[in-house]
């Protein structure tokens, strides 16, 4: 963040870099989308205003699935290639999930209570989110007690890649579970397009992009704090050594 | 060295050290009837409920009793730092976890095969009509259990919260496992069409043959360093 | 069943060979560029103190790590792409890397079988009575003590007769006689083997081999060969390099 003038005067020289233009457009959309949400969109024959939570739901829950597919690629990527950048990227990533399934399983239940009177329903939607948001836990918590830094990292990615390929199982399971035993409150579908009115579509549709560009603003200013965070503490580091190796004969300095 | 050489050498080992200290077998059989006994504490099922229970009683036991079984299964390469040892030689890591995946499937075995009984004298259900279906189901669903759970066991031995860690990353990743298999053993007791049962045993065939694969695919990168 | 062994000029007389070896744990740089040789036959004694790498740099160099950057060769070849080549190496850590609930015959068996010996059973046999514990081979490893463990540990290491023989401290914990015993038997395998060792012991250090390197703060801050070989010499280098009385 600039602070000094001095070094306003150089960030407003250089112009909008493309974070600032993505969180400009995303807030931008995302007052149309709750607008939209709240005043466009018709009301919904069963439920009335309450169902408008569901231009908050699905967003978040489309945002929770899309930051485990990047938590996917990112845990393959460092895999493969053992580039810290990649590890990084998956610990934003999941960090963000996080947030965004959480939102999407609060505002599921909020949902449901209005809609069928209950906080909570074994819907094979919802419980595959609430499966992905456990699965999210647990790969921040084996990043913060996995061991030592590169160690934990393999870990997560390893777990980012065995989760991901489970969601699908888990799914499918829960669906089959569901299919035995209905459940006594039919769900109507929400899926994209299916019995929706064009005007409920549209503003679905501008919440999600809203909430899509959010999470690509998002992604990229905690990737870019962790890797300042990564340099900081590479430079203490070396300031460390250097201090002890001041004055020594003839030692070799390696080739960096 | 074959391959398939190998993996018999590393189960002949496991198999070697379990039968001398007969550790991990013994404890994970007590904790599976303790376990067993608690639930019908907790749910004291007339004969009627016990049909319909005792599927679920049985996979949350089997759940929790291969977490004991896993953990220790890694714990015992700990104490000289032989998992190294293993990584010294010149064969792919996979085959560590295949034999190790072999091992701690044969006691997870050996433990349903002490437990089927017991649940059913405890339970008050006949199980021996339906045996060749259900010995199918928890082979198919251990087979599940343990192919991600040795992984996440060779994870979890190398950090400081190990015997947390390995429930808290097994549960929800077989998921699928336990949903299927108790759906399918409820099948089963209830005598239902094969045609019933059938999406569950499908979708433990496919866990099964995913995770293994991936298991042995990825192994390499949990244990490297 | 031998690695196949190239032979490509210089490289040839090369057992081992690690090249700009940099390893990084995090922000933490353990190694920071470390270029060492090893002839064929000829024992390497690495000094330093604790935390100059010395554990890291053999882990590399034995494939148990990787490095983040540099070339590990042996014999010409890269064994960290190469898996079977792990033949030509034997380690010896301060972890004895033997099963308890074995007997120290079976943790012979168990090991010379997984390295494709096809006489693993002549092999165990041989090698027992080579550190001396013939009588001993029934028992479990758990009976045993430190010096008769430490003995089994390289008995391990060399069952399947690898080229390059590389000990991590080898001494700790040693007591005097032990330590001799040890000594003796590494001089037995001079020249006919490659052999790095890493150790605080100056003395020990020096008496095994035929060249010595000293490691601080992950670089080679000091290396020679067969002049300024002698203890002394060794120990007030070591002392400078790393600022303090060895």
């Amino acid at each position: 963040m600039a602070t000094t003038l001095t070094e306003r005067r150089s960030e407003a020289a250089r112009g909008a870099d493309w974070r600032e233009i993505v969180i400009w457009a995303g807030t931008a959309l995302g007052v149309a989308g709750m607008y939209m949400a709240i005043l466009y969109a018709p009301e919904e024959a069963t439920m009335s205003h309450a169902q408008r939570i569901f231009y908050v739901h699905v967003p978040s829950a489309w945002v929770g699935f899309l930051a485990f597919g990047v938590v996917f690629a990112a845990s393959v990527g460092f895999l493969w290639t053992r580039r810290r950048s990649f590890d990084l990227a998956a610990h934003a990533s999941t960090e963000i999930g996080v947030v965004f399934t959480t939102l999407a399983i609060a505002s599921g239940a909020v949902w449901g209570k209005s809609a069928w009177g209950t906080w909570w329903t074994w819907d094979p939607r919802l419980t595959t989110t609430f499966m992905l948001w456990f699965i999210y836990v647990v790969s921040l918590m084996v990043r913060a007690y996995g061991g030592s830094g590169g160690q934990s990292a393999r870990f997560a990615a390893v777990l980012g890649i065995v989760g991901f390929l489970d969601i699908p199982l888990i799914h499918l399971s829960v669906v089959w579970w569901r299919s035995m035993h209905p459940l006594p409150v039919v769900v109507s579908s929400e899926g994209f397009g299916s019995g929706l009115p064009p005007e409920m579509l549209y503003a679905l549709l501008v919440n999600v992009a809203a909430f899509t560009l959010l999470y690509v603003a998002l992604f990229s200013i905690r990737r870019a704090q962790m890797g300042a965070q990564d340099a900081i503490a590479a430079q203490r580091d070396d300031d460390r050594r250097s201090t002890i190796r001041r004055g020594l004969p003839g030692i070799q300095e390696g080739s960096r | 060295m074959s391959a398939l050489a190998v993996v018999r050498q590393l189960l002949w080992k496991d198999l070697v050290l379990e039968v001398r200290t007969r550790e991990i077998l013994t404890a994970m059989t007590v904790f599976a009837m303790l376990v067993a006994v608690v639930f019908n504490f907790a749910f004291s099922p007339s004969p009627q409920d016990a049909l319909r229970l005792l599927p679920g009683m049985l996979w949350v036991t089997l759940a929790f009793a291969s977490t004991l079984g896993l953990s220790r299964s890694f714990v015992l390469e700990r104490d000289q730092q032989c998992l190294e040892a293993l990584r010294l030689f010149p064969f792919d890591p996979g085959l560590i976890y295949a034999g190790k995946l072999l091992s701690n499937l044969l006691a997870l075995l050996a433990v349903e095969i002490l437990l089927l009984p017991a649940f059913a004298v405890i339970a008050g259900v006949a199980l021996l009509g339906h045996i060749g279906a259900l010995a199918a189901v928890l082979l198919l669903g251990s087979v599940g259990l343990v192919a991600v759970g040795t992984l996440f066991s060779a994870m979890s031995v190398h950090t400081r919260i190990r015997e947390v860690l390995l429930p808290v990353l097994l549960f929800p990743l077989a998921a699928p496992v336990l949903i299927s298999g108790v759906r399918a053993t409820l099948g089963i007791l209830a005598g239902r069409p094969w045609a019933d049962v059938l999406p569950g045993v499908r979708l433990l065939v496919a866990f099964d043959v995913i995770f293994v694969v991936v298991g042995y695919l990825i192994f390499e990168y949990v244990v490297e360093e | 069943m031998r690695a196949y062994i190239p032979s490509r000029g210089a490289v040839w007389v090369q057992a081992l060979a690690v090249r700009d070896i940099t390893k990084s744990f995090g922000p933490v740089r353990a190694l920071r560029g470390v270029t060492l040789t090893v002839a064929r036959g000829e024992a390497l004694a690495i000094f330093g103190p604790n935390g100059a790498g010395k554990t890291t740099l053999l882990k590399i160099a034995s494939t148990l790590m990787r490095p983040s950057s540099g070339q590990v060769l042996l014999f010409g070849a890269n064994p960290h792409e190469a898996p079977h080549l792990r033949r030509l190496i034997g380690l010896v850590s301060h972890h004895s890397y033997l099963y308890p609930g074995l007997t120290g015959l079976e943790n012979l068996l168990f090991t010379a079988r997984l390295y494709g010996c096809s006489d693993a059973g002549a092999r165990a046999e041989a090698m027992l009575a080579a550190v001396g514990l013939s009588g001993r081979g029934g028992d479990l490893v758990r009976t045993y003590s430190r010096g008769m463990t430490q003995r089994l540990s390289i008995a391990r290491a060399l069952v399947h007769d690898p080229q390059i023989l590389l000990l991590d401290e080898p001494y700790t914990g040693l007591d005097r006689q032990a330590a001799s015993a040890f000594t003796a038997l590494l001089l037995t395998m001079r020249g006919s083997r490659t052999i790095v060792l890493t150790t605080h012991s100056i003395e020990q250090g020096v008496a095994l081999s035929d060249r010595v390197a000293i490691l601080v703060d992950g670089v080679v801050a000091y290396e020679a060969g067969n002049g300024a070989r002698d203890v002394s010499t060794v120990e007030r280098v070591y002392a400078e390099c790393v600022g303090v009385p060895a």
